[in-house]
């Protein structure tokens, strides 16, 4: 293991630590047993098959809508509308799928999935060209079109495509039975995880493995730089843009298609904007996307045995989940300031001329 | 997170005049937590950084509001708890952007999730008792009409608010801090330069945003809709980074924007209780539809936005 690799890995380790420290500190204030705390979170993500189940069924849309903050921002986009983005895609698959009628359940899948993954990548991919040529800042479209795509879903919902037998909870038309994206044989985990695993893959080859990829890093380290080797920065810009937000729009596929069987408000889950986070946590690394994203989806999936033995309300994992981010993301600070982790050639040359580091320059 | 306002005032009883009225209070009602954490966010990236984490700042003040007002019977205590929660939740913000390599948009989603978190959290005892609402002032009291009345309750923290808005205004454009917070917001290396500290001018400003966003979410849990629960904001805190955009980092022009996002989320629920039964959830988007035709229309990718400060990351 390479020294840079052992400092992402330790500076986690130590931020996980220290979350988990506060945790533990807080829920003692509130009365629980902080060990007690900690064991049955294990139970309950990792701990029994039906927990690891469970944990996996959470894991696989945040591991889709982290791609989406995670591939622009190789170019120095910074994308936070994987939550538009999913329900866009959630709308468009199950209008798909409702048209398909008679046809064969693979390929009303087939189709939702390719319906799924169009629109949530026209939705930002939009974005992406509004910042390729207008200059429109990205972060602030994304999350615009968030909004607007929620009240996009329950225009939709509760209007023109409501079925008219759902009352308490407007929702569309249900697709059949046998139409819904099935488990995994021998699991009760449906597809979309392997959806998150082979988009992670697809994503980690294409950013580290690929031309587009390096052109991607060279223009995200530099734009100007990458503006003069001719690199066609514009045309990245949307092409990262559309992958992003087809990976989250596919997250909202599955949440329909696996489900819900239809669209409601259900489909505006969260887990766009945890996704932001995973990345971040990944250090939009796609292939560290599918460890942090298993870590969030174990911490929602222990949160009824939480409540159930430890007797403590359902925010407790959200307190969690704050924490962990916040420590985790102020960890990135410590990043080069441990002179153990620095390569071997700049330790020798610094401590020949004795001059000061870099982050003091 | 993100549900449906609530209709604003039952005014079915006057027909449709009912909809204009009941969009004008729903302006202020809707409008005024939408005010003071747009104003927040205004001093804080006036000052080059922006704050995504109002969100949970609001919530969190919301609910301490609401248990401080139940424990003491003072509303008006409640209010001010809520703004020193909120500045914690800000000069925390303010910290942690300070340390080179943090991500200000990244800490600002954490800190929605770790306020909104605390808030339900430390919150549940306060979902079912009863706290002292915050007082309104009549203004209606010349209609007999129940309906009118109701309509034109207009809460002292609205006044607050309207005072407030030209009062911070003046306070960027004609005093020594204000020069300060711009110059910093303008050029870091410029206010560097001249001995000031980049970063604390910076976690000041962050603070004092928090400050206001914990009284706009006061203002949910103590006027309108007055209750706490979890459902209380449906995104006020991160519409309001939208909504400084719209109003171009002009305090005032926050006042105005504050107003017509609130009429816009009223206009819904009154179209609805009219008959009006489809169509209407798209006047949600109304806000947004039009931040973003004015960023479309007045970027470009050579020039600024009017108004913007340069230091701002996140409208770069």
């Amino acid at each position: 293991m390479n020294r840079a690799a052992a400092e992402a890995v330790l500076i986690r380790a130590g931020a996980l630590l220290a979350s988990m420290a506060l945790f533990g500190a807080f829920v003692a204030l509130a009365g629980a047993d902080p060990f007690d705390v900690f064991y049955q979170m294990y139970r309950g993500s990792f701990g029994t098959s039906f927990s690891v189940q469970n944990t996996l069924l959470r894991a696989a849309p945040l591991m889709l809508t982290a791609l989406c903050t995670a591939i622009p921002a190789r170019l120095g986009l910074m994308v936070i509308g994987g939550e538009g983005a999913m329900v866009i895609g959630g709308l468009a698959s199950i209008t798909c799928g409702l048209a398909c009628g008679a046809m064969p359940p693979w390929f009303v899948t087939v189709a939702m999935a390719v319906a799924g993954i169009a629109a949530g990548g026209a939705w930002v991919g939009f974005s992406g060209a509004l910042r390729a040529y207008r200059g429109v800042n990205e972060t602030i479209s994304t999350l615009l079109f968030n909004y607007i795509a929620i009240a996009l879903l329950s225009y939709f919902v509760e209007g023109p495509m409501r079925d008219p037998t759902s009352l308490n909870k407007p929702s569309t038309r249900a697709i059949p039975a046998e139409d819904m994206l099935q488990s995994i044989p021998g699991l009760e985990v449906h597809w979309g995880l392997v959806f998150g695993l082979v988009a992670c893959v697809i994503a980690h080859v294409l950013m580290m493995r690929s031309v587009f990829g390096f052109g991607a890093a060279i223009a995200g380290g530099n734009l100007r730089a990458g503006m003069l080797c001719g690199l066609p920065v514009r045309r990245m810009m949307i092409i990262a843009a559309v992958l992003g937000g087809g990976a989250a729009g596919l997250a909202g596929m599955a949440e329909v298609a696996a489900v819900h069987g239809r669209a409601n408000a259900s489909l505006v889950t969260g887990y766009g904007y945890t996704g932001i986070l995973v990345s971040f946590m990944a250090q939009h690394e796609p292939l560290a996307i599918i460890p942090v994203a298993l870590l969030f989806g174990g911490i929602g999936a222990s949160n009824g045995l939480l409540q159930r033995v430890d007797h403590l309300p359902d925010a407790t994992v959200a307190v969690l989940q704050g924490i962990l981010f916040v420590v985790i993301l102020a960890s990135e600070t410590l990043y080069g300031r441990f002179a153990i982790f620095r390569p071997r050639e700049e330790r020798v040359v610094r401590s020949a001329v004795r001059g000061p580091t870099p982050e003091a320059i | 997170m993100m549900s449906a306002i609530d209709p604003v005032a039952d005014v079915t009883g006057i027909g449709v005049w009912g909809v204009p009225l009941a969009v004008a209070s729903g302006a202020v009602r809707i409008g005024t937590p939408f005010l003071f954490v747009s104003l927040g966010e205004c001093l804080t990236e006036k000052s080059g950084r922006v704050n995504l984490g109002l969100e949970g700042t609001l919530v969190m003040g919301a609910m301490s509001a609401y248990a401080i007002s139940y424990y003491s019977g003072s509303a008006w205590l409640g209010v001010l708890v809520a703004g020193l929660v909120g500045s914690v939740l800000g000069a925390l913000h303010g910290w942690l952007c300070s340390l080179p390599r943090v991500n200000d948009v990244a800490i600002g989603i954490a800190l929605i999730s770790l306020g909104t978190g605390l808030a339900f959290f430390l919150g549940k005892p306060f979902i079912q008792p009863s706290a002292t609402k915050l007082p309104a002032i009549d203004l209606g009291f010349w209609s007999s009409s129940p309906e009118v009345r109701s309509a034109l309750q207009i809460n002292a923290l609205f006044v607050v608010g309207l005072l407030l808005a030209p009062a911070i205004a003046f306070l960027l454009a004609r005093t020594r801090w204000g020069l300060v917070l711009r110059t910093v917001g303008e050029s870091s290396d410029a206010a560097r330069s001249m001995g000031y500290r980049v970063n604390t001018v910076r976690a000041i400003a962050t603070t004092c945003g928090g400050f206001l966003a914990g009284v706009a979410g006061s203002f949910l849990s103590l006027f309108y809709p007055g209750s706490w629960n979890e459902r209380l904001s449906s995104g006020q805190g991160l519409m309001a980074v939208a909504l400084v955009i719209f109003a171009q980092w002009n305090p005032v022009r926050c006042l105005w924007a504050a107003l017509l996002f609130g009429a816009s989320s009223a206009l819904g629920p009154a179209l609805q209780s009219v008959g009006v039964s489809s169509g209407y959830q798209l006047f949600n988007a109304v806000p947004y539809v039009l931040t973003l035709g004015i960023m479309i229309a007045t970027s470009s990718a050579s020039r600024r936005l009017p108004g913007q400060p340069a230091e701002l990351t996140v409208a770069r």
